[in-house]
């Protein structure tokens, strides 16, 4: 086990930070899943943090100058870039330290992103940054398409989804492609930690964050963040797809601690996914067959992430 | 007392670096830069180099990693070349706007296809409006103080900007050279440690990098474009204060022989030294013709330039970078559009030599000085005219 754990008893509702480090007013969409994760994510690691911001959503919302929703020390650099950016902070907080130039203190790297700045344009600077070991935690807010710039697809974009750039048509149902599996990307790196976390699932989410921060080396946490403007769902039913997505297996809750696969919630009786895609306009035009077939691979993957958790 | 030592070029960089106190060098190897950053981690590897050497993956994650590293506060140096440049192209715009200080020396070299390593200053050309201080340094002496000039401009609080060392792949970075090492005590004396205005710190927040809305991302261009024209007086300053302490003289303008000349060379970077020999060659031969060294690219010193012509009136402007459809190279239009319509300012011609490693020997400036002689008297057809194109 991780060592830096033991002392950590895991966040209360009843004692739940109550600073805002990352401040209301800020421009983000109605019901938006993501900027609610953010800010548990925020409450978790507490005040002394640097946040390292991939271009999108959560940067634009916060950021438009001469207006900042943060209160931590944050940067922006670019889009595919924030794990470059946060091994330079960390290595230079490294070398300063040792030059006695700043305070000792711990202070943790936060470098965080969409789905697409993580899994598609950002994957080749975050396998860099996972591989040489930077003591730095990622976290991926995952509403499963290009929101920022107009809901286009991503790899994480789920099959059969409704995007710009995936429309279903004569000779298309949507997205072609299966989900991406990031968070097993990140595993096959070797890092002490990944996990998957909801927003739907408050406190395990606040949890995780907080053991990414406090292991030693990378760490990374998935975050499932529903979108109402890209989904085409109700903007008060966010947070309610998001457990959805948990109880019918679709997005399952585990943590990889040094390779060992732990599963958050096991899920008994899960909900058929129809429960979970009505509701959403992206998913409106799928004809059963579809709607079957995604049945059966998310048993399927399920089954397999199981299996992975039995065996490890 | 600071030594003499026969050196590669590449290695007495890193040794600069090293006498900088460099502290964080994210790099990635591409020929012909590698000799630098090879030398950098062996520095750190061994001890002699208290810094953090970040192997990263490629030259956008060295770029990224560099921005990250010098907005927590620390001293930051890398170095590359070519493609390498060009994939690091779009963070390069970031740092200067954002007034993040850094050092990288770009060892010139072509551009793909076909693929070159072989010298020229194309990569460099490509970057031109990234908003960088840039240098271009003639010989490994030059090299090596420009390299230390380079953190005392770019950290200056009044500068606060990223800037590059221009050296040319493999005719310096390659060559064996007797080249002065200073010594730490002094470089300590020229360059304090680094204490950036704003920084990354949990115990005063600050937002970098936020979004430009179309109410101010006028502003905050124009805020880097007085930045960095302010930056001049500060480069000046830190050449008379290098020479105050190491003894040797830098000018954002060299000349050589240009008294009374009626022909100019205008050239940057180590052909300069085939240049003077070709100069003085000519100038044996009876003929008045001088040598204009650029050795400050940007910002552009169009006073020291115009300052440094004087009355000649004939100018033949050496690019090594072949834009394919353009009017003529970047120093070439740049001269062009300075001296446009200033009563009395000189005729100017442009040529392209010296791409992708193709030798510009001293017959090849001869040859420019007298083309540009008889264009002076009947307008050529071309805007520009390629030196040394085989015919066979």
């Amino acid at each position: 086990m991780i060592p830096e754990f033991e002392k950590f008893k895991g966040f209360k509702a009843k004692s739940m930070p109550k600073e805002e480090l990352l401040a209301p007013g800020h421009r983000a969409c109605q019901g938006c899943g993501e900027v609610l994760a953010l800010r548990m994510v925020m409450k978790a690691l507490g005040k002394d943090v640097i946040v390292c911001n991939a271009t999108g959503c959560m940067e634009i919302i916060t950021s438009p100058y001469p207006h900042t929703a943060w209160n931590v020390p944050w940067i922006h650099v670019a889009f595919e870039n924030a794990a470059a950016v946060a091994s330079g902070v960390e290595s230079a907080r490294k070398v300063l330290k040792r030059k006695k130039k700043i305070p000792k203190k711990h202070v943790d790297i936060l470098a965080v992103g969409g789905d697409g700045a993580t899994g598609d344009i950002g994957l080749q600077w975050i396998s860099g940054a996972m591989e040489r070991g930077h003591d730095f935690l990622y976290v991926c807010l995952d509403n499963e398409a290009y929101m920022n710039t107009g809901v286009q697809r991503s790899g994480c974009t789920p099959y059969g989804a409704m995007t710009t750039t995936s429309p279903p048509g004569k000779k298309s149902f949507g997205q072609v492609t299966w989900k991406k599996n990031i968070p097993a990307i990140m595993v096959a790196h070797n890092i002490p930690y990944v996990a998957t976390a909801s927003p739907a699932y408050f406190l395990d989410l606040m949890n995780k964050v907080k053991k990414a921060a406090l292991v030693k080396g990378p760490a990374y946490v998935h975050i499932f963040s529903p979108c109402p403007t890209g989904w085409g769902s109700a903007g008060e039913r966010s947070i309610e797809f998001a457990r959805l997505a948990v109880e019918t297996k679709v997005f399952p809750l585990y943590e990889v601690i040094e390779g060992r696969y732990i599963m958050s919630r096991k899920i008994k009786k899960a909900k058929p996914v129809t429960e979970y895609l009505k509701g959403q306009r992206r998913f409106r035009h799928l004809d059963e067959a579809h709607i079957d077939y995604i049945q059966k691979r998310v048993d399927a993957e399920y089954e397999k992430l199981l299996r992975l958790s039995e065996m490890t | 007392m600071s030594k003499r030592v026969g050196i590669e070029v590449s290695i007495a960089i890193s040794e600069a670096v090293g006498l900088a106190r460099a502290e964080v060098i994210p790099a990635y190897p591409i020929t012909p830069q590698t000799h630098i950053v090879e030398h950098l981690s062996e520095m750190v590897a061994n001890g002699q180099l208290d810094a953090e050497f970040v192997p990263v993956e490629s030259e956008h994650a060295a770029m990224s990693c560099c921005c990250g590293a010098a907005a927590a506060g620390a001293r930051v140096f890398t170095s590359s070349s070519s493609q390498g440049l060009s994939l690091m192209s779009e963070v390069l715009y970031i740092p200067s706007t954002m007034r993040i200080p850094m050092v990288m020396v770009v060892a010139n070299r072509a551009l793909s296809a076909p693929i070159s390593i072989w010298n020229d200053h194309q990569d460099i050309m490509v970057q031109r409006d990234i908003g960088w201080i840039q240098t271009f340094a003639e010989n490994g002496q030059e090299a090596v103080d420009l390299t230390i000039h380079a953190f005392k401009v770019a950290e200056n609080r009044n500068v606060s900007l990223p800037m590059i060392v221009n050296i040319d792949g493999f005719t310096l970075s390659h060559v064996i050279e007797p080249i002065e090492l200073p010594d730490q005590e002094d470089v300590d004396k020229y360059l304090p440690p680094f204490k950036p205005r704003y920084k990354l710190d949990p115990r005063r927040p600050i937002t970098m990098g936020p979004v430009g809305i179309p109410e101010v991302y006028t502003e905050a261009k124009m805020a880097h474009d007085m930045a960095i024209k302010n930056s001049k007086r500060y480069i000046l300053k830190a050449w008379k204060e290098f020479e105050e302490v190491f003894g040797r003289k830098y000018e954002p303008i060299d000349t050589y022989r240009t008294e009374d000349a009626e022909v100019l060379l205008v050239g940057m970077g180590s052909i300069c030294e085939t240049a003077m020999t070709a100069v003085d060659q000519m100038r044996d031969n009876g003929q008045k013709v001088g040598l204009l060294k650029i050795r400050l690219w940007r910002p552009f010193p169009a006073q020291e330039f115009r300052k440094a012509v004087g009355k000649t009136k004939i100018l033949a402007v050496i690019d090594r970078c072949l834009p394919p459809g353009a009017v003529c190279g970047p120093v070439g239009a740049e001269l062009r559009s300075m001296f446009y319509k200033i009563p009395g300012s000189p005729k100017i011609f442009s040529f392209v030599a010296g791409l992708g490693g193709r030798d510009v020997t001293v017959s090849r400036f001869e040859e420019m000085v007298d083309k540009a002689r008889a264009f002076a008297k009947k307008r050529p057809r071309e805007l520009y005219q390629v030196i040394g194109v085989r015919e066979k």
